[in-house]
């Protein structure tokens, strides 16, 4: 039994001292597999924030994420095929640079975000869950049918954006970016939940009523929440698409949902690191169980499952012991 | 996510015949889990036994799954690149899938040779030296089972497919060659499997004949509810919802339906009797047009491999294009943009004892290239 | 667009809704009285069909078939729930989303393993096929009416069992107050496992019922579960009568929707575009239905009131 604070450091060191010696042993596989969980981790880092925080059970995140992911396919693409965007009322045009595509993946997925977290937090419960998930199908078939992007094909973008100063086409530059921005996203999530605002959140999450009767209103809180948990994802949609140099409807799947709702659930709900760890088990999983057996699919439900159903507050919670208030 | 990792060499027998003494890196991702996994299936199986039945031992393959996800197929071809180093790649069975990994890969100067996904704009206007396509450009199969509507006397053709780029295509395919009307031009929902309403439309309209493209479960569950609707109209298709593995689970259903493809099993020549004959035997079914295509991909590295090694680009792709082996279609020949110029055949759904199969009744499309190599220029 | 039309699309958005109804009354009663949210249901649906599958080609009997799914479903839900679901009860929803989401992966998996990646073969008998002509000489087809009998006549056992038997009472004040009927004396695990089991049956059942119709293949039962999700949300959970109106607006809407959207947006747009239009926002119908309803009916239309 650690204690929690230990395991995150620990986490993010060993998420950064694979890739560095996968650097130096000429294995540019290995940093992009930790790209890739450090991207997903950032997306379920996002979610929590919603969910662990707000007790906002959101089966719709992949919504955010695809948003994220598709504006910068779409600043992308035309920049790369230098045509304008919109020429009218006023005239935008492509971009590749990364700061820019984040800035707007942010701000478009604080929009979407807004809009739906005001329509669904009319509800609660399962219903909430519901009408979250139906939301992110309905992007999820207007992507499809949207052909001037590609539809279901999706959108090709060549060569990696660019971020001032660095070759983002070297993968450790690349990870380097993404893990940067996964640290600063940590560090304010456990900022914002020792802050006034998290504190009443989660006393929101736990007796509405009682904060109510203090004068706050929960639902406000909830819904910046939201807001917030929506522009994370978002910017780790952005980032993923950087990634995989493409962008696809499948951002928007209901089953990308539920994958970034398994990483915190695997990890440990509401544990500042527990979608990190989350994130980097379920990519080690898909990797190395698929040397098992061609229905290494069994093996992971499997998996899943014992963690479930004996390891109650996620891996964090069998290693680090129950949440403590003060650490 | 390594599946297998077949290794036919020994650094011994790097026989020369005309390669050289190093060995051949083969990159195969297709898709081998989930609801589309059985034409991934078909063409691993049929490009492995190629591999086995030719006498060279310095060929690897390295085969990997890629869930039918664009994201994992990326990750995968970065895998297979930057780890692996493989020379050349293969197997992708999806479009979007395709255009997701091989813009990049032939960028770095590999070699693809697709067995099945053959998108507009890889035989267009983003053709590329490396990339190959043995199988067809998409759009041939709809192209040509157009042709056979106008041959055949239709005029007034209902026509429907999914609401996604593959079947926005086949409808243009098909309004290509064929001349007639359109009864009715409906998209679907990706994935439905209801068609009761699309039925009605079709008994309502009027029309004298019905082309659909609806790959795997939903051309089952068309073909079901089709024949059970009463609306006694022909059908055509493209032989996607009709192959061998779809056949077995439509049944009676199926039963006259015409078809097109550019294999068929009754084509007549020594290679084709052989590999279906071979290929029964290995794998207890009879191969589908998928396993053909994988076979033929297979074949045709096997014979540029005799002359050069993919390290000897210019040479090597020489060797490709001259396409100088025994295809399981006859003749083969590439177009200038790297596709197959080949007859297509009109094929009838038959019953053979009891299993379903299909019969060649014609030719639909003789020599036929595609739309979109005029567009190519590398 | 004739009347004749417009009415055999109205029996076909029927019966796509009355189809939905049987995984979602199963559904329902699962959430409602036992508070479970079950992800694994669609395996349910698929284990249903691929049993048909595979008895009707041993015996050539449709009818065995049918038995053979419910059969099937029951058994496998009995003993998801003994083994799995059980220690699920006293955790929240979040838990349970992951563990029924990797018994999804275990059953998709382990159907692929048994009987293979390609679709399997079921038809639907011959007394049964064909069309016959309604009055107003509309074609239709017998199968699809006879589906729609079968769902009227569930409905109607379903909501016989819950408000004139002992089961029925039992269940209704489940849904209300667990900890109460337990300390009243009633045999809470053996309740649970009845229900699951019979949630299970009917999921097993329509899966038979439609794969005869469809395609009988491993992943069919997912975008069925999450239409039926769609369905017992806008019913309200918990409640048959709500399933039932659920799921027929949803079937109406989603088949009305993707006839009549081209059409209507032919009105005012080119052909081509008017159908990939009207074809996108059918699809998004029945979520946009979905969330209208949430937003006037915050639990549903015939849910619990908070």
């Amino acid at each position: 039994m650690i204690r929690e604070r230990t395991l995150n450091g620990l986490v993010l060191v060993l998420l950064l001292a694979v890739p560095l010696w996968a650097m130096f042993n000429d294995q540019p596989f290995t940093i992009t597999l930790a790209t890739r969980a450090v991207i997903f981790a950032l997306a379920a880092v996002g979610l929590n924030i919603a969910l662990g925080l707000g007790g906002l059970v959101s089966l719709g995140h992949a919504a955010f994420f695809g948003i994220g992911g598709y504006a910068m396919g779409i600043l992308a693409h035309h920049a790369q095929t230098y045509t304008p965007v919109m020429e009218l009322p006023f005239l935008i045009e492509g971009t590749k640079s990364m700061p820019v595509i984040w800035l707007v993946a942010m701000v478009t997925s604080g929009i979407a975000a807004f809009l739906i977290g005001i329509l669904s937090l009319r509800t609660a419960g399962v219903y909430f869950i519901m009408i979250t998930l139906a939301f992110g199908q309905m992007f999820y078939f207007f992507s499809i049918s949207w052909a001037a992007y590609g539809g279901e094909d999706g959108l090709l973008i060549y060569v990696r954006n660019d971020f001032p100063g660095l070759n983002t086409l070297v993968p450790i530059n690349f990870f380097a970016i993404c893990f940067t921005i996964l640290c600063l996203v940590l560090l304010l999530n456990g900022l914002l939940a020792r802050s006034p605002f998290g504190l009443a959140l989660n006393a929101a999450r736990q007796a509405p009523q009682r904060v109510q009767t203090v004068g706050l209103d929960p639902q406000r809180l909830k819904l910046v929440a939201f807001v917030i948990s929506g522009v994370i994802t978002g910017l780790a949609g952005a980032l993923f698409a950087d990634l995989n140099r493409f962008v696809s409807p499948t951002m928007f799947s209901w089953q990308m949902s539920g994958e970034i709702m398994i990483f915190i659930i695997l990890g440990g709900n509401a544990r500042l690191c527990g979608p990190v760890v989350g994130a980097v088990v379920f990519v080690m999983l898909e990797h190395f169980l698929g040397g098992l057996s061609e229905y290494w699919h069994i093996y992971l439900g499997a998996l899943l499952l014992l963690v479930v159903l004996f390891a109650r507050g996620g891996l964090v919670g069998l290693i680090a012991g129950r949440e403590v208030a003060h650490d | 996510m390594k599946l297998k990792s077949l290794i036919l060499s020994t650094a011994l027998a790097a026989l020369a015949s005309g390669a050289s003494a190093e060995g051949v890196k083969v990159g195969m991702i297709t898709t081998l889990s989930g609801g589309g996994a059985g034409l991934g299936i078909d063409v691993r199986d049929g490009f492995m036994l190629a591999i086995g039945q030719s006498d060279r031992t310095d060929i690897e393959v390295v085969i990997e799954d890629d869930l039918r996800k664009p994201d994992v197929a990326v990750q995968l071809a970065d895998k297979m690149i930057q780890s692996e180093k493989v020379d050349v790649m293969t197997g992708i069975i999806w479009s979007n899938l395709a255009m997701a990994v091989i813009p990049s890969a032939t960028a770095q100067g590999k070699f693809y040779l697709s067995p099945n996904a053959g998108p507009s704009a890889l035989a267009g206007k983003g053709c590329h030296k490396n990339y190959f396509n043995v199988a067809w450009q998409n759009d041939n199969l709809h192209e040509a089972a157009g042709a056979y509507a106008k041959g055949t006397g239709y005029k007034n053709s209902f026509i429907l497919a999914p609401n996604y780029p593959a079947g926005q295509d086949a409808l243009t395919g098909y309004k290509r060659m064929y001349d007639g009307e359109l009864a009715g031009e409906i998209f679907t929902k990706l994935g439905q499997t209801d068609y009761a309403a699309e039925i009605a439309q079709i008994r309502a309209s009027g029309a004298d004949s019905v082309f659909f493209f609806l790959p795997g479960g939903m051309g089952i569950s068309f073909l079901k509810q089709y024949a059970d609707s009463g609306v006694d109209l022909p059908v055509v298709g493209p032989a996607f919802s009709f192959d061998q593995g779809i056949l077995q689970a439509v049944g009676d259903a199926a039963l006259g339906v015409v078809n097109t493809s550019q294999w068929n099993k009754d084509i007549d020549n020594a290679t084709n009797a052989a590999f279906v004959e071979t290929f029964q035997a290995e794998y207890g079914r009879l191969p589908s047009l998928y396993a053909s295509q994988g076979f033929d991909t297979a074949n045709l590295l096997i014979s540029a491999l005799e002359i050069a090694h993919p390290d000897d680009a210019d040479a090597f792709r020489t060797a490709l294009e001259a396409a100088n082996f025994d295809s399981t279609r006859g003749d083969f020949e590439f177009g200038p943009n790297h596709h197959p110029i080949q007859d297509i055949y009109a094929r009838e759904v038959i019953k053979e004892g009891d299993v379903y199969t299909n019969k060649i009744i014609g030719v639909a499309l003789e020599n036929h290239s595609d739309a979109y190599a005029v567009d190519c220029s590398f | 667009m004739s009347t004749i039309l417009i009415i055999e699309q109205i029996l076909n958005g029927l019966q796509s809704g009355i189809m939905l109804f049987l995984m979602a009354a199963g559904l329902t009663l699962i959430f409602g009285v036992m508070g479970l949210i079950n992800l694994a249901h669609g395996s349910l649906y698929m284990i249903g069909a691929f049993a048909a599958a595979a008895v009707a080609g041993l015996t050539g009997s449709f009818v065995l078939a049918l038995i053979a799914a419910m059969a099937a479903a029951a058994i496998a839900g009995v003993l998801v729930e003994m083994l799995v679901i059980r220690r699920l009860y006293a955790t929240d929803h979040l838990d349970q989303v992951l563990a029924t989401f990797a018994l999804i992966l275990i059953f998709s998996e382990g159907t692929r393993w048994v009987f293979g990646s390609f679709p399997l073969f079921l038809d639907i008998p011959d007394y049964l096929s064909g069309p016959v002509t309604l009055p107003g000489g509309i074609q239709y087809p017998f199968y699809r009416l006879v589906l729609i009998c079968v769902g009227l006549l569930v409905a109607a056992g379903l909501g016989l069992l819950i408000t004139r038997t002992r089961i029925g009472i039992q269940i209704r004040a489940g849904e209300n107050d667990r900890e109460m009927i337990a300390a009243l004396g009633v045999d809470i695990s053996k309740l649970y496992t009845l229900v699951f089991a019979l949630g299970a049956a009917l999921a097993g059942l329509a899966g038979a019922l439609v794969g005869a119709i469809q395609s009988v293949q491993v992943g069919m039962g997912e975008p069925v579960l999450i239409l039926a999700f769609v369905v017992i949300v806008i019913g309200g959970i918990g409640s048959i009568k709500g399933a039932l109106i659920g799921a027929l607006l949803v079937g109406l809407t989603d088949t009305l929707g993707g006839v009549f959207l081209p059409q209507l947006f032919k009105l005012f747009m080119e052909p081509s575009a008017a159908q990939s239009s009207g074809s996108a926002l059918a699809s998004m119908a029945i979520y946009i239905l979905m969330g209208a309803v949430l937003i006037w009916r915050p639990t549903g239309l015939f849910g619990a009131r908070p």
